[in-house]
């Protein structure tokens, strides 16, 4: 097709114009509770019909895994001859605010504990069972009903005292290149937040949803696994479940949502 | 049986009669679609659930065939008119045979 100056000038006006307009929609947006400052919930990055399934408490597939975990709570396990009810409660109340913690710096253990590690140390030393496997179906419907718990509540992680070391080894792991692609984390949810990256669209990387109920796993999963997943696809080798290395980092990437409500077990594409 | 399958229903408690309500149900469910590999390189044998059907005092009020894209975990939800008080029962059909099933009382005045 050929054009003379007129057309093509007009059709660059109408391109621009369509992306100012887009622009100043996207400015516009007020995600309520889901923005804080320049922190948006990767909430903000899905679409409606996704977002409408975690709204409905009852559509929200996410929400099996929570009704599983109310089970396991009162089930009694281990040579002690306690469940979680036993030191806890019944009904998981006073698990109230726990996500929004976590990570911790644990003076005894010396490092840092996230809601998996520490439901492993009751399981091993409290009850005298055997630890979950970080994955297992056990292991996510536990810490999706723990977190579950702090539905709505904003996160607020110690960084600084004794956290400070694991903090500052997080933030390196962040802007550190890794793998055949030579990406940080940074890269592609600090740099081009909002853009896309073949056909996702890059979100701020925020973990106050997890465990998070992704649609295309078909099921809830871990942080960690996220972490595993993004390393792998710059071709790096992800470290274990669990590691030190995730561990840092955890705690680094949930203070960059400092503020954020918890939604587990949120929806995500 | 697939493991871990429970059936979740709601359904109003109470309605006017000739009001159109909307029942939503969602079952856990692996939904295997068999296009997959294993670890090994074979193809996961296929396990879904492949017919949902809804009755209203008997008399059947909605179903569905679901093929091998449906989701895991999948979620349906349905309109249906309500001129007397009774009870829903729903069925859902595995590929191993095996039916769930979940039923719900509503009140119409």
């Amino acid at each position: 097709m050929k054009m003379n100056w007129k057309q093509i000038s007009f059709l660059y006006a109408a391109i621009a114009f369509g992306v100012s307009a887009f622009a100043a929609n996207a400015d516009a947006a007020d995600w309520g509770a889901y923005q804080v400052g320049d922190h948006r919930s990767g909430y903000t990055y899905m679409t409606d019909e996704t977002r409408a399934m975690q709204n409905d408490n009852f559509q929200n597939p996410g929400m099996l895994w929570v009704e599983q975990g109310s089970e396991l709570w009162s089930k009694v396990d281990g040579k002690a001859g306690k469940s979680c009810a036993s030191c806890h409660g019944d009904s998981g109340d006073s698990m109230k605010g726990v996500a929004t913690r976590y990570p911790v710096f644990d003076q005894n253990a010396g490092e840092i504990q996230d809601v998996e590690s520490q439901i492993n140390f009751c399981l091993e030393k409290r009850m005298e069972a055997k630890p979950y496997k970080w994955e297992s179906s056990e292991m996510l419907s536990m810490t999706t009903f723990i977190n579950y718990q702090s539905l709505g509540m904003p996160v607020n992680v110690k960084v600084d005292g004794p956290a400070a070391a694991a903090f500052e080894k997080g933030k390196a792991f962040y802007y550190e290149r890794r793998g055949q692609l030579d990406m940080a984390c940074k890269h592609c949810h600090e740099d081009n937040e909002g853009g896309m990256i073949r056909a996702n669209l890059l979100s701020q990387g925020q973990i106050n949803g997890f465990p998070t109920y992704r649609l295309k796993w078909q099921k809830v999963g871990s942080v960690h696994r996220r972490f595993r997943g993004c390393n792998s696809m710059v071709r790096a080798k992800p470290f274990a479940y669990g590691s030190e290395e995730y561990m840092n980092l955890e705690l680094y990437v949930k203070w960059r949502g400092q503020g954020l409500p918890i939604e587990a077990p949120a929806v995500r594409n | 049986m697939a493991k871990n399958v429970k059936p979740r229903v709601r359904v109003p408690k109470k309605a006017a009669k000739g009001d159109i309500i909307e029942i939503k149900t969602l079952i856990s469910h692996k939904m295997e679609s068999g296009r997959r590999k294993g670890k090994d390189g074979k193809l996961v044998p296929r396990s879904i659930i492949n017919k949902f059907s809804a009755t209203f005092n008997g008399k059947p009020v909605f179903s569905a065939d679901w093929a091998p894209s449906v989701s895991a975990n999948p979620y349906m939800s349905f309109f249906a008119k309500v001129d007397e008080s009774g009870e829903f029962a729903f069925e859902w059909i595995d590929d191993d045979g095996s039916v769930y099933k979940s039923a719900a009382k509503i009140t119409v005045a």
